[in-house]
């Protein structure tokens, strides 16, 4: 367990990155301030959403990780793809179209992430049947997961410790190519995500010693990249027939999709999809409010992995598409053939490790300190104005009283109590100025007409 | 450190969110998770029985090192026999409170069972103070 480094994947780029307040604002999880005229991400506060990312105006907010150039080490070169990959296309493009495609990129093999999602979902239901507390919640979403660790830590005990796909297809994908004959060494696993939470899940993973994953893959790098060969395939008029590939049951199709989990499921169940939504639901259910309901699928983002921040394509277009593919499918098994004769392998190899609370919100380890702490807070709340604007760097008043309590801010950050201390006396203009420059970057108040919106903007 | 929320009676959509601001507060003062479940169940389950029953009423949380104690206060019908409302399944709720999920008759049983200390006084027609305490030291 990576205790020490809490991996995240979103990063902020300091040359794109102007200081405004837009991913500050929007953050699930408070964990994003401004200093020196940029954003900073709390890394061990960060679930890896992507709100950030989908509110930042010039795109300063970016996902690091992009192995690529790494899976040429590898002799054998897997590629797992997942559904919302092949949701981004039209109907007249083929799934062996586009794989054979990813072969001619340098992949030796070309899997489904969701060949594994039928007996994911048959362990699923029996784990649930013998679970001490309901609702059960799936480990599906990996910024879901983070989130329930860092924010609601007494739930963790209701989260259903059976991988997800994309781990348990790794393992079984690779059990498979050993068995072929093929080196260990030689073979490199790579995902690619549709999303930043899953390159933190296989980076740092939770409950697990080791991610069974080599690498990610950015989705929205490879889909250009098809997208530009497939193209260039129907202007040659080529097509070629790609090969056969093992075919995914309509519920398999739709499994990262909205709904995906709770249609195989037993009893009475949710799918709640988008973050705040998840938060909300998640607060009614920490107090006992929520009765009777027996299996909750919970995603971060709307529509679900369609959804995802690095999905290109439309997310509601995506659904729709994948919803017509998966009726071409009627009939197909939800749990392929082949899986069948590793049955007792996967058995051994479903679970995942114990998940650990991660709490953010304690303002002290120790709660007599943590009390003493929270009287200084609410003193300092007595002198913020309560408008939540933002200018000192931080969401909102009562972040900055907790920053300060922290010694991570001053009282002197906020701009109203700066014109309170200049009007005793307390603070030259000057200072004040240097303060703001502190946080808010050199010069920053300094006529710009090159600025986002300003008189030259886009010349 | 003391705390005040007022609640409205009859306004269920905002039933739970004193219990929620106070899950928040005890969270940042890092106490157990099953502390934590034990006082929201208990706070939460009274919160209700005042927005299904009273007018209005109010919950007073007092935060010391060793001890939380939670008063809930309000103004409604009282209760005539606390000891047959202590009853598991006894409910006076209305039959359109019951069809909201509310009103099963484990309120008050739920937080005898979840509070370390409860007393309850009642006058007919005036109203209701529930009192409970939890300790944080882990001794029941």
């Amino acid at each position: 367990m990576a205790e020490a480094g809490f991996y995240h994947a979103l990063k902020v780029d300091d040359e794109l990155c102007y200081g405004c307040t837009h991913c500050m604002n929007v953050c699930p999880t408070g964990a994003i301030r401004i200093r020196n005229g940029k954003a900073s991400i709390r890394a061990d506060w960060c679930v890896d959403c992507g709100e950030c990312m989908r509110a930042c105006p010039v795109d300063a907010i970016y996902v690091e990780q992009d192995d690529f150039d790494k899976i040429f080490r590898f002799k054998c070169r897997v590629a797992l793809v997942p559904a919302v990959l092949i949701g981004q296309f039209q109907s007249k493009v083929t799934e062996a179209e586009i794989f054979s495609v990813m072969r001619e990129l340098g992949f030796t093999h070309v899997f489904q992430t969701e060949h594994t999602a039928g007996l994911i979902n048959r362990t699923m239901i029996e784990v649930s049947r013998e679970a001490m507390q309901k609702p059960v919640i799936s480990s599906f979403c990996p910024a879901i997961v983070r989130l329930i660790q860092i924010k609601f830590p007494s739930l963790l005990d209701q989260v259903l410790r059976v991988k997800p796909p994309i781990d348990a297809s790794a393992v079984y994908f690779r059990k498979r190519l050993e068995d072929e004959g093929i080196d260990p060494a030689d073979i490199g696993i790579f995902y690619v995500t549709p999303c930043a939470a899953k390159i933190a899940a296989v980076k740092s993973p939770v409950g697990e010693e080791k991610s069974p994953l080599d690498g990610v893959i950015n989705m929205s790098f490879i889909y250009n990249k098809i997208y530009r060969m497939v193209k260039n395939r129907h202007n040659n008029s080529s097509i070629s027939p790609g090969e056969m590939l093992p075919l995914l049951s309509p519920r398999s199709i739709k499994h990262s999709l909205t709904g995906g989990e709770v249609s195989g499921m037993e009893g009475r169940c949710l799918a709640i999809d988008e973050i705040h939504n998840v938060i909300e639901f998640l607060e009614k259910l920490e107090n006992d409010e929520i009765e009777g309901v027996d299996f909750l699928e919970l995603r971060a983002c709307d529509q679900s992995c369609a959804g995802g921040v690095l999905v290109g394509g439309n997310r509601f277009l995506t659904v729709e598409r994948l919803h017509k593919r998966a009726v071409r499918f009627e009939g197909v098994a939800d749990i392929p053939g082949d899986i069948k004769a590793y049955s007792n392998f996967m058995s051994k190899n479903l679970g995942i490790g114990e998940l650990k609370p991660r709490s953010m919100m304690a303002l002290d380890e120790d709660m007599g300190e943590a009390m003493r702490k929270m009287q200084q807070v609410r003193h300092l709340m007595c002198f913020l104005p309560g408008i939540d604007c933002g200018a000192c760097g931080a969401p909102n008043c009562q972040s900055l009283a907790e920053d300060i309590v922290r010694r991570e801010s001053q009282l002197s950050a906020c701009v109203f109590i700066q014109r309170m201390m200049e009007k005793h006396s307390k603070l030259s203009g000057e200072h004040a100025l240097r303060i703001i420059e502190k946080i808010w970057g050199k010069n920053r108040l300094d006529k710009n007409c090159n600025k986002k919106g300003a008189e030259n903007d886009s010349e | 450190m003391k705390f005040k929320y007022e609640i409205e009676g009859g306004n269920f959509s905002k039933a739970g969110n004193a219990s929620s601001e106070v899950k928040k507060i005890l969270k940042q003062l890092n106490v157990p998770p099953p502390i934590i479940k034990r006082l929201v169940v208990a706070l939460y389950e009274g919160e209700v029985n005042v927005v299904a029953h009273a007018w209005n009423g109010c919950i007073y949380v007092e935060i010391e090192p060793e001890r939380i104690d939670v008063k809930i206060e309000d103004k409604g019908p009282g209760i005539p026999d606390i000891e047959q409302a202590m009853q598991e399944g006894f409910s006076t709720a209305s039959q359109a409170v019951r069809e909201m999920g509310f009103g099963a008759g484990m309120g008050l049983p739920n937080m005898k069972k979840n509070a370390d200390q409860l007393n309850i006084s009642s006058k007919v027609g005036k109203g209701t103070i529930v009192e409970l305490v939890i300790f944080l030291n882990g001794k029941r």
